[in-house]
Order: structure tokens, then sequence, then C-alpha cells
């Protein structure tokens, strides 16, 4: 076993656990919104916001699917010790991990029932860049449109014209978390789109 | 250390919790199901709310408790406590000054802000369920938007009252897909629950369901276009503060049977009572 396995995890699981969470929910709740999370101090590639996400809602009743280089020695065993999730494929899992590249083709993700289009899957994308800037968002929990730094458009209208299915994403780039529930409409830039801060509590 | 997991919950369970909360707000007005804990109170009390307000409480929030609008039932100061022993939060009365609002029945008068979090004691949290008993079927009507039949039921009120007598838990259309039931809030409270600033969670415990609204969610209550929607109230202004736009409750004032209206939401009348407005029997003792 690794020494990182063991580290970096929540010093105070209870109260950074809930303080993440609320960053999250906010997060979810008011798409293109960017805020800081901590607490986790994750191994490589994984970012610290991605890794205080695991932490907080993963455990072993949640199936996590590391794509790509997240899929590695390292975060399996800190992922096992800290959670106890188990791993799986793309198909059977309720998280998965990784950046939007590795993490694609969307297809294979389960995105619920039309009885319980909440059994779907949610998607931590590690990004580069997250900013409130970029493509136009609409829908709930947007006064009238906010905008966010997407990986792509056209896969996110996809995702949206299978509601009340379809996938939740929640996006991470270092500290920093923003979210894009299946209700928010996408769509490019057009030009009037105001910039958020990045570093909103 | 305390002897209780931080706000009651063990970890587990408000990770299951929190789980159904992003559910449930990225799809708004849908139930999402959840394996609902026992608490140390009765169902009645509201033990999805206070499930609801477990797994989102942070020591900085500052956490207000209302039952039917007032700050001072045994509920609502029994909940009030519980969440000041096990998560150390600060409480208060003042609708402004709180960060979690935990209610039974009302929404507070004072619009709510974005930095404002209402959290909703559901007793039943299915709209069809008068119509249909069996869960699998209304299931089935939410997923194919099956919706005709509440309609009928709301139409037939107006055939036999003339107007639709539904008064409390007015059945609602979310963002043009769900039909949700906004728990026993009075009909006059239905224009706040759309557009509001606040984010809005419902926990029903012993149905163990949870949903809820992101901020600026569209939301319209059922209605017909020769019927349409009202907000009604009693139609005086409160005895104490003499607000013209509040929602009352009628109570008992004096044993000859003497009856007044006052707020529901006490601390909206006490704070407008303190800046100096004066109802009719504003200068009697109400309690
Ligand atoms: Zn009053």
């Amino acid at each position: 076993m690794q020494a990182e396995t063991l580290s970096g995890g929540f010093a105070d699981p209870a109260i950074q656990s809930a303080q993440a969470f609320r960053g999250v929910m906010e997060a979810m709740a008011r798409p293109g919104t960017v805020r800081s999370i901590s607490g986790a101090t994750p191994p490589a590639p994984l970012s610290g916001a991605a890794g205080t996400v695991l932490l907080t809602l993963c455990d072993p009743d949640t199936p996590v699917y590391l794509a790509g280089e997240a899929d590695c020695d390292a975060v399996r065993g800190w992922l096992a010790f800290h959670t106890g999730a188990p791993l799986a494929g793309p198909s059977h899992c309720m998280f998965a991990v990784g950046t939007w590249d590795q993490l694609n083709p969307l297809s294979v993700y389960k995105i619920g029932t039309p009885e319980y289009p909440d059994r779907s899957a949610t998607l931590i994308v590690e990004c580069t860049e997250l900013t409130g800037s970029g493509a136009c968002l609409k829908g709930p929990g947007i006064k009238t449109s906010s905008a966010l730094s997407v990986p792509e458009v056209q896969a996110f209208q996809h995702n949206t014209a299978l509601f009340p299915l379809g996938l939740d994403f929640i996006l991470t780039c270092g500290n920093t978390v923003a979210a894009l529930p299946r209700s928010t409409r996408v769509s490019e830039a057009d030009g009037a789109t105001e910039v958020s801060s990045c570093t909103l509590p | 250390m305390t002897q209780y997991n931080f706000a009651y919950l063990d970890e587990q369970t408000k990770r299951m919790i929190r789980r159904a909360i992003l559910k449930g707000l990225a799809i708004p007005g849908y139930q999402v199901p959840f394996a609902s804990r026992e608490m140390p109170m009765p169902y009645g009390w509201g033990t999805g709310g206070v499930q609801v307000s477990a797994a989102i409480l942070t020591p900085e929030d500052r956490f207000k408790v209302i039952d039917q609008g007032a700050d001072d039932t045994t509920n609502a100061v029994s909940i009030r406590t519980f969440f000041e022993r096990t998560a150390g939060v600060a409480t208060t009365t003042a609708t402004s000054d709180a960060s979690v609002i935990q209610t039974r029945h009302r929404i507070p008068e004072e619009p709510l802000t974005e930095k404002q979090i209402l959290v909703y004691q559901v007793p039943i949290p299915e709209p069809l369920r008068f119509l249909e008993p069996r869960e699998s079927e209304t299931r089935k009507m939410h997923a194919l938007e099956e919706y005709g039949l509440m309609h009928v039921k709301l139409y037939e009120d107006i055939s036999r009252h003339g107007h639709i007598a539904t008064s409390y838990a007015y059945p609602v259309t979310v963002e043009g897909r769900f039909v949700m039931d906004p728990s026993p809030i009075p009909k006059f409270d239905n224009p706040k629950l759309g557009d509001m600033a606040a984010i809005q969670l419902f926990g029903a415990g012993r149905e163990q369901r949870i949903y809820a609204l992101p901020p600026y969610t569209k939301v319209v209550s059922l209605d017909f276009d020769d019927h349409p929607f009202e907000a009604s109230k009693a139609d005086h202004p409160c005895g104490l503060c003499g607000a013209e736009e509040s929602y009352l409750d009628e109570v008992i004032i004096d044993d000859a049977g003497g009856r007044m209206f006052v707020c529901s939401d006490t601390d909206y009348c006490e704070r407008r009572q303190a800046a100096g407005h004066v109802g009719k029997l504003g200068g009697k003792d109400a309690a």
C-alpha cells in the first residue's frame, strides 16, 4: 500500500463533507456558477475538487467508473481506502470521473428509466479550465441566462433532449466545481453572456 | 467531540440523502425515493424535512424553523433545539437572518434570497395519490405525463362548488413537466414557489421521498381558462400589524368567542409591529 493511499482524505469528515456538499449542491442548483470546494488531496491525476466530490458522495453503495488515466493504482487504492466504493464499467456506474475525452462516449452510461429517471449516472468531468464564460445556459436554477466554459455544446444538447432522463455533470478544475444538470439548455455563446467569478464561496 | 454524529445522522445516511437531493435538483418536481431513517421524533413531526436539513446543514448556518408560520410551537422549538444540539448551528426566528429555514405548511411572507434554502416538511408527496393508491401506477402516470385525471378532479370541484375548492396542497406543474404537491401550504403561497431566489427542498419521511425546486424554476398552479388560479386569503387586514397582503389565521381572543385575523407569519407580524405598524386590535393582548 502506498503512503498516499492513506493520506489525502478529510481531516474532519462530517464537517468537511457537509461543507463540500453545500458547494456541490449550490453548483447543481445554479448551473453556470463556479465554486471552490476543498478537503481532499487525491493522488494524480485527480483534481482536489474531483477528489472532494468523490469523498462527499461515494461509498460502498455507489459503483464508480475511473476513466482513462484516472484508472491507476494510486487512485484505485485511494478511492477504496477512503470511500469503499466498488469499481465498475461505464454502463454500471453511478459516478464516473475522468477528462471529457476519456469519459466519452456518453451513450454507454445509465440515463435512468421513465419511472425512475433518478437512476442515472453522474459524471465528474475534469476540465483544464472552468470559468463563467463560454456557452450560454438557460433553465431551472438560472434567472435569465448564465455562462460556463463547457468541453462541447452538442453533447449537452443531446442530453437535455432526453429529459427527464439523462446524465448529470459535475465539472471540476483544481479546487473549483460547477454543474450541468440534465435540465440545463446549453447553446453556443451569443456574445452577450456575462463572466462570473471563479472564486465564489 | 459530542456524543452525536454531526446533525444526528451517520455519514452514509447523509451521503444517500445528499445524492437524492442532487438528483431532485437535476429533475425539478420529480420525487426521488430515499431510504428514510428513524428519527428521535414521531413521523407527524416532519422527519422528512429533518433528514433533509440534517444532510445540508453546516456549522456556519443559521437555522430557523416555522410551523404554520410560527417559530414558537412545540414542534418548531423541538426541531430547532435538535439541530442546535446535534449540529451546533446558530438559530434565529428572523427570516432575513436565516440561511436554512425548515417549514411546515407556510412560505415566509418576506421574499427569500439567493443565500437561503427553504426545506419543507411533506406528509404526502404524491399529488396523484388520492386518484391512484398504487405507487407503480402513479410512477407510470408521471412517466407518461398522464395528468388528465388530476384536471378532472379539479374540474369536479368547479361543478360542485362553482370554484376550485382545494385550498391547501394545491398541485402545480414544474417546468411544464412534472405535477408536484407543494406540501400543505395554503394556495395563497403557491405564487411564491416559482421564480424564487432560494433553493427549495421537500422531504417526506414516512413516504420516503425527496424532491426539489432549483431557484428561478417555472412553477404553475393547475387551472382552467374559464377558472384561472386565484391565490386567496381572508379578506381582512391583520388585527395586530394592519398588513393587507399577508396570509392570516383566525384566532379566538376572548371567552366570549371574539375573533380576530392575524398574520400567520409571526416573525413578519412582529417586525411590522416593531416598525410602528398597528392594526385595529394592535393595542390589545391577543395571546
Ligand atoms: Zn400582522
